[in-house]
């Protein structure tokens, strides 16, 4: 996959090398955007802020899974479990054993991950549609544990996690988007951050390598073993937080919001984002999330004029999903964020063609 | 003993309509190597197609199936050349999830136009059940049963005799070397697509006969991984035995404890994939690590 990178910039020092962003433009939509973020609790409503949050945990766990699919090549049906193996150890560590959520939520990405190298194990051995396949598997043994354990729930079919909290300190109900919309936010931007550095380093070129050819990667000497794990570790620890935050967000953990139909919409996330793009997980999860809700207020908008609409509104938005996914794929597989970059040289060497 | 029995026979009823929900799974990759998750969506198409001729429109059976296999046939012929054909050659993941999409929007298309709640259908197998050996089983499982032997059996037949058949397995191989020997290789995938489309109305109906039409037929489609996959992914001989296998795991499960019957074939299908991965039958040519 070959990124294009703006022309004309010659770096002088090493840390100038080592910059995310070289040029004026970069650095003022970085500017721009970091406004935008900060400005967004004020002036949203709690509704929209939800939704917000919805994305901003949804875009951790898409990175999560951008990197095992989109970066390694290794494509997962098992993101619903994963997120469900985060949640309940988050919630039952703080909620039944009254561990601090922070460290609640850490031990939850380590659970998480060391569950991904053993669905992985799999990867060892198996290659594209058949790892899918084997994916799949894993996805419907954790979701049938989850639902049938009655110990996981105490027998009331759904688990509480406590709200969030340090050292005393609460989110009050008040404030209760806004102050997680911060937490989120933070996270998110860690996360992404950290994604962004790992595919510099000597292991996310690895992963990489063994995405794009196997064989070549382990002739010039890439361990493709420990890239096929790490990849599954890497990605499950991302898709854990996403879990454990989902779990203190929501308040309560059940096995409906980690169904096989979540792994798809992850899946969809990635993809109309842009498989093999930090950028483009977060693309994906805010224009998959945000569809329903468009949807249902246009639905309501239209009310009138077109009940239709409002009457079909669930089956149109699954519809919506699907249909989406298919046309990104047929028409545009690099997503939302080659699109982005489409545009943006388009405008920057205009008006000329290159 | 009995309830051995008893189990026994569901399963072999089961399997074999499991099979034949496979077998248009099996037809799909044989043809065009593409793994069709919407295949549980295809049966659902069926059986509402059979159920608007039979029930909504008052046609005879044999019309109402006839109905059935030219929506199958115009459905199947139009996604091979809207859906699948432009995304030829590309990776994996883009197969996959193209086919997901799909069975997202059919299932939401049949939503739409039908509705949630399930249907109910006058009955066209016969009712009523026969005691063997002390089991009470059902006479419709048993139709079921030969009626799924004859499906399969034709397309055993098909694949091995016929020229289109042939074809089909020889654009599965190699499809730049059936391309020289003059076979239309986007034809033979339309074929491909539009018969899987017409045994899902085999097996839609049969299922909805037993059951009721509902939006609950699409969950069938994810049942076949196993059964596909114990058989071999190319087999059509593989599919028949893993149908039984998988049905009889399954009710002897639910024997043991009841609801086990939910995750079992999915364990299968975890130790297959890990142990055989092509299956009993399947050729083994898939890559390994």
């Amino acid at each position: 996959m070959i990124v294009p990178l703006a022309t004309g910039i010659h770096h002088t020092s090493y840390a100038s090398e080592l910059a995310l962003r070289n040029t004026r433009g970069e650095k003022a939509r970085l500017g721009l955007g970091i406004l935008a973020l900060g400005a967004l609790p004020f002036l949203l409503d709690s509704y929209w802020l939800s939704v917000v949050n919805a994305i901003g945990i949804a875009a951790i766990g898409a990175i999560g899974l951008n990197i095992l699919v989109g970066f390694t090549g290794q494509i997962s049906l098992g993101q619903g479990g994963f997120l469900a193996v985060g949640a309940f150890t988050s919630a039952l560590l703080s909620g039944r054993a009254g561990v601090p959520i922070p460290v609640a939520i850490a031990a939850a990405v380590v659970v998480t991950a060391i569950g991904g190298v053993i669905a992985g194990l799999p990867a060892l051995r198996l290659k594209g549609l058949y790892l899918a396949i084997a994916t799949l598997g894993s996805q419907e043994i954790i979701e049938f544990v989850i639902r049938r354990w009655r110990w996981l729930t105490g027998g009331q079919g759904f688990l509480e996690a406590p709200p969030l909290g340090v050292l005393g300190w609460h989110v009050q109900r008040a404030t209760f988007e806004r102050t997680w919309y911060w937490v989120i936010l933070g996270a998110a931007a860690l996360g992404a951050a950290a994604a962004r550095n790992v595919f510099r380093t000597a292991l996310g070129r690895s992963f990489m390598a063994v995405r794009d050819h196997e064989v070549a990667a382990s002739t010039i000497g890439v361990n493709v073993t420990r890239a096929k794990l790490g990849a599954f570790a890497l990605s499950s620890g991302y898709v854990g937080l996403a879990g454990a935050l989902t779990a203190h967000y929501s308040g309560t953990v059940s096995w409906e919001r980690f169904t096989r139909e979540v792994s798809v919409l992850y899946l969809g996330m990635i993809i109309v984002g842009g498989l093999g793009s930090i950028a483009g997980s977060i693309y994906g999860a805010a224009f998959l999330l945000l569809l329903p809700p468009l949807l249902s207020a246009l639905a309501d908008a239209v009310r009138t004029t077109a009940p239709f609409l409002a009457d079909q509104l669930p089956a149109l938005q699954v519809a919506a999903v699907g249909l989406v996914i298919m046309l990104f794929l047929i028409f545009e597989p690099r997503g939302l964020d080659r699109l982005w970059r489409r545009v943006r040289d388009y405008f920057g060497s205009w008006p000329f063609r290159y | 003993m009995t309830q051995f029995l008893q189990l026994t026979v569901y399963g072999l009823a089961n399997g074999a309509v499991l099979a034949l929900a496979a077998l248009g799974f099996v037809l799909i990759y044989k043809a065009t190597n593409v793994i069709n998750f919407a295949q549980g969506e295809f049966l659902l198409v069926g059986a509402y197609a059979f159920y608007s001729g039979f029930v909504l429109l008052q046609l005879p059976a044999l019309l109402a199936v006839a109905l059935g296999v030219v929506v199958a046939v115009a459905l199947g012929v139009t996604i091979e050349r809207l859906v699948l054909r432009p995304l030829i050659g590309r990776e994996p993941i883009a197969i996959l999830m193209v086919t997901i999409g799909l069975s997202a929007v059919l299932k939401a298309v049949v939503q739409i136009a039908y509705g949630t709640t399930p249907r109910t259908m006058p009955r066209l197998l016969p009712g009523g059940s026969v005691e063997i050996l002390g089991a009470v089983i059902p006479v419709d499982r048993l139709v079921a049963i030969a009626v799924a032997g004859v499906v399969l059996a034709g397309f055993s037949a098909f694949f091995r005799w016929s020229r289109h058949g042939v074809a089909m397995r020889a654009v599965a191989d190699d499809p730049q070397a059936a391309l020289t020997q003059g076979i239309s290789v986007t034809r033979i995938s339309a074929l491909a697509w539009a018969m899987a489309a017409t045994s899902a109305v085999a097996g839609g109906v049969l299922i909805a006969d037993i059951a009721e039409v509902s939006q609950n037929l699409a969950g069938f489609g994810l049942i076949v991984f196993p059964v596909v996959i114990l058989g071999g992914l190319d087999s059509v001989p593989g599919t028949i035995l893993g149908g039984f296998v998988i049905g009889l795991v399954s009710q002897y499960a639910d024997g043991v404890s009841p609801g086990a019957s939910q995750v079992v074939p999915y364990v299968v299908l975890v130790v297959i994939l890990l142990v055989r991965p092509y299956g009993l039958f399947g050729q083994p040519r898939i890559e390994r690590v």
